[in-house]
């Protein structure tokens, strides 16, 4: 008796399961297949015998990946420019959704926000040629105008990686921070007028209404965009930073990331094992950063959390 | 009133250091443009600069009289940027719908496959030979199209709680008395009414397939591979070139080598007429742009 209502369910719902199957098709093999793929960093590959043919390696890979030095440096690296990068963007974020905000001329408010989103519209392409603009050390604006005029000699940017760290952190907070920003003003726009108004009448100065009334609001928009980009610290913009450094061997130790590395591996290298073995490293401890930064986004505040 | 002054002296001030946070995002796309009408001899001399000491438009009529590579590259990216954005709305619309639907069997299921893509990936290795060896993917069109933007998960997800909370479930009854089958829901309920989300999300992919250079990077190669650049996989080069010629790795005659290397104010000008379409749809559809990001509708 079940049997044959759930047939006639089926048949019901077939137009439905129709319609899914395009994207489950390709979602199957974009995404599935190479899940499947990852134990090719099992495998000491070899073409002629096919991924499955070919001989396990174990965690061979593994070792030879962390016994370079290489793996230390791209964790670090990974890790800490998300880290610099969520700070610096929710800090100049928030300072810039504050003041829009506080803007009285609807008109230049609008200026403003329009402005602001623009760069995050650009690819990181664009946003190389801009950086080798201000940075060339032939022709670079930076060298030829500004340390010129101050008398001060001209940086061979692209050849001095301490300097990386904080071009890269510009670089992305000028692309990514009105992306926050919108996000802020969105939230700043739903917090109740009736407290500022009480906070006036009670001879409460800006600094006071910020700080007692603005941030305490945008809490709950802080912490769950901070917990979201927590689960993302494993990954990075390979753009960024693949891209913007113009892939100058020498900068390596400041910029190379999880994500360069297994590109420059697969592609320029050819090394598929050292390759497959940190991709397979990003994606199993980012699949645990992103489950245990949603447990804690769900104890915050469940509306919020992926799942 | 000391109150008045005071405020407008705040407002003042807020503005002042708004202007300067603009003039910074909108100086660097100035000197974008500002190199590319710049004579070359004093580009080389004189390096970037927003004040040239003379201009020129050689860079534009270069393009348009002798960028045949240019423009078939601009051909390609208008051509990946139009079928990509169709195919994404279009599998994102119909897979949004099912999923909306509260008795369909599985359901739960089907919404856990979907959303288990945005948690773990294979990465780039296994991707890559999957696209290169089993689906030759290879320095075609497909390799621009195919890989990762095809779907996004998350945009699919989005449009389904749109359809949820913003179509009244009142309607979806009616239908269903008057006879109306699944498909007939769709065409003539779902879609008219999701239109709102629909463009949103149609707009940043079509921003993720003009912007790309990824896919352009991974899977073409060699001489048949850079007839189907695309313009952003064109500026790669370019700057890859560059960099190339600077490491100093070069081991023919260098002199060949930067002569093949377009001009500065030409690479200048191609960067600008890859932005600006951006610039110029921007002001129309900066709403759902906004709208897009604040619905959390854009990966990070």
């Amino acid at each position: 008796m079940k049997k044959k209502t759930d047939a006639k369910h089926f048949r019901e719902h077939l137009p439905l399961y129709l319609m899914l199957l395009p994207g489950l098709a390709y979602l199957l093999i974009n995404n599935y297949i190479p899940m499947a793929g990852i134990i090719i960093a099992f495998k000491k590959l070899n073409f002629a015998k096919g991924i499955l043919g070919s001989p396990w390696a174990g965690f061979e890979n593994f070792k030879f990946l962390f016994n370079s030095p290489d793996a230390w440096i791209i964790t670090r690296n990974t890790l800490l420019y998300n880290v610099a990068f969520i700070i610096v963007n929710m800090v100049v974020g928030i300072a810039i959704a504050i003041l829009i905000c506080e803007v009285r001329s609807t008109k230049l408010k609008k200026l403003y926000q329009s402005a602001i989103l623009l760069p995050f519209l650009m690819s990181m392409v664009i946003l190389s040629y801009i950086v080798y603009a201000l940075l060339s050390s032939e022709n670079g604006l930076v060298n030829n105008s500004l340390l010129a005029a101050l008398g001060i000699e001209g940086i061979q940017w692209y050849q001095e990686p301490k300097y990386w760290p904080f071009i890269l952190i510009i670089a992305n907070c000028w692309k990514g921070v009105g992306y926050g920003c919108l996000i802020y003003i969105a939230s700043l726009i739903g917090i109740d007028p009736s407290f500022y108004e009480a906070a006036r009448l009670d001879g409460a100065s800006k600094w006071q209404e910020i700080t007692k009334i603005t941030l305490p609001s945008l809490t709950p928009t802080i912490i769950t965009l901070l917990l979201l980009s927590i689960g993302r610290i494993f990954y990075s913009d390979f753009g960024l930073f693949y891209q913007v450094p113009m892939n100058s061997g020498v900068l390596f130790p400041t910029t190379n990331v999880i994500d360069t590395y297994v590109y420059r591996a697969l592609i320029e290298q050819g090394n598929i094992s050292m390759s497959s073995a940190a991709g397979v490293y990003q994606s199993l401890v980012g699949f645990v950063i992103v489950i245990a930064s949603n447990w804690i986004v769900r104890r915050v505040d469940k509306e919020r959390a992926l799942f | 009133m000391t109150d008045s002054k005071s405020s407008r002296q705040f407002q003042i001030g807020i503005n002042a250091v708004l202007i300067l946070v603009t003039l910074m995002v909108v100086l660097p796309f100035l000197l974008v443009f500002v190199s590319s009408i710049t004579d070359e001899n004093v580009l080389i001399r004189n390096g970037y600069s927003f004040f040239p000491e003379k201009i020129s438009f050689y860079a534009y009529q270069y393009i348009i009289r002798q960028g045949d590579k240019i423009l078939r590259a601009y051909g390609v990216t208008i051509l990946a940027t139009f079928l990509g954005t169709i195919l994404n709305v279009a599998m994102s619309a119909l897979m949004a719908y099912p999923l909306s639907v509260r008795t369909l069997p599985y359901r739960r299921g089907i919404t856990f496959f979907i959303f288990f893509t945005m948690l773990f990936n294979g990465g780039l290795v296994p991707t890559y030979l999957m696209y290169v060896n089993y689906f030759h993917i290879k320095n075609t069109l497909w390799a621009l199209v195919i890989p990762n933007l095809l779907l996004s998960a998350n945009n699919v997800l989005m449009i389904r709680s749109y359809y949820m909370t913003s179509i009244p479930d009142a309607l979806f009854e009616a239908a269903k008395i008057d006879g109306a089958g699944h498909l007939r829901i769709f065409l003539s309920l779902v879609l008219p009414l999701g239109k709102p989300i629909l463009v949103t999300m149609g707009l940043f992919s079509g921003l993720a397939y003009w912007n790309d250079w990824t896919n352009g990077l991974y899977y073409l190669s060699g001489n048949a591979g850079q007839k189907l650049y695309s313009i952003q996989n064109l500026l790669n080069q370019m700057i890859t070139d560059i960099q190339y010629l600077a490491s100093g790795k070069v081991a023919g005659n260098i002199g060949a080598e930067v002569a093949k290397l377009p001009a500065t104010s030409i690479r200048m000008a191609i960067a600008f007429i890859a932005m600006l379409p951006l610039f110029i749809i921007y002001p129309f559809l900066q709403k759902y742009f906004a709208e897009g990001i604040t619905l959390g509708a854009v990966k990070g």
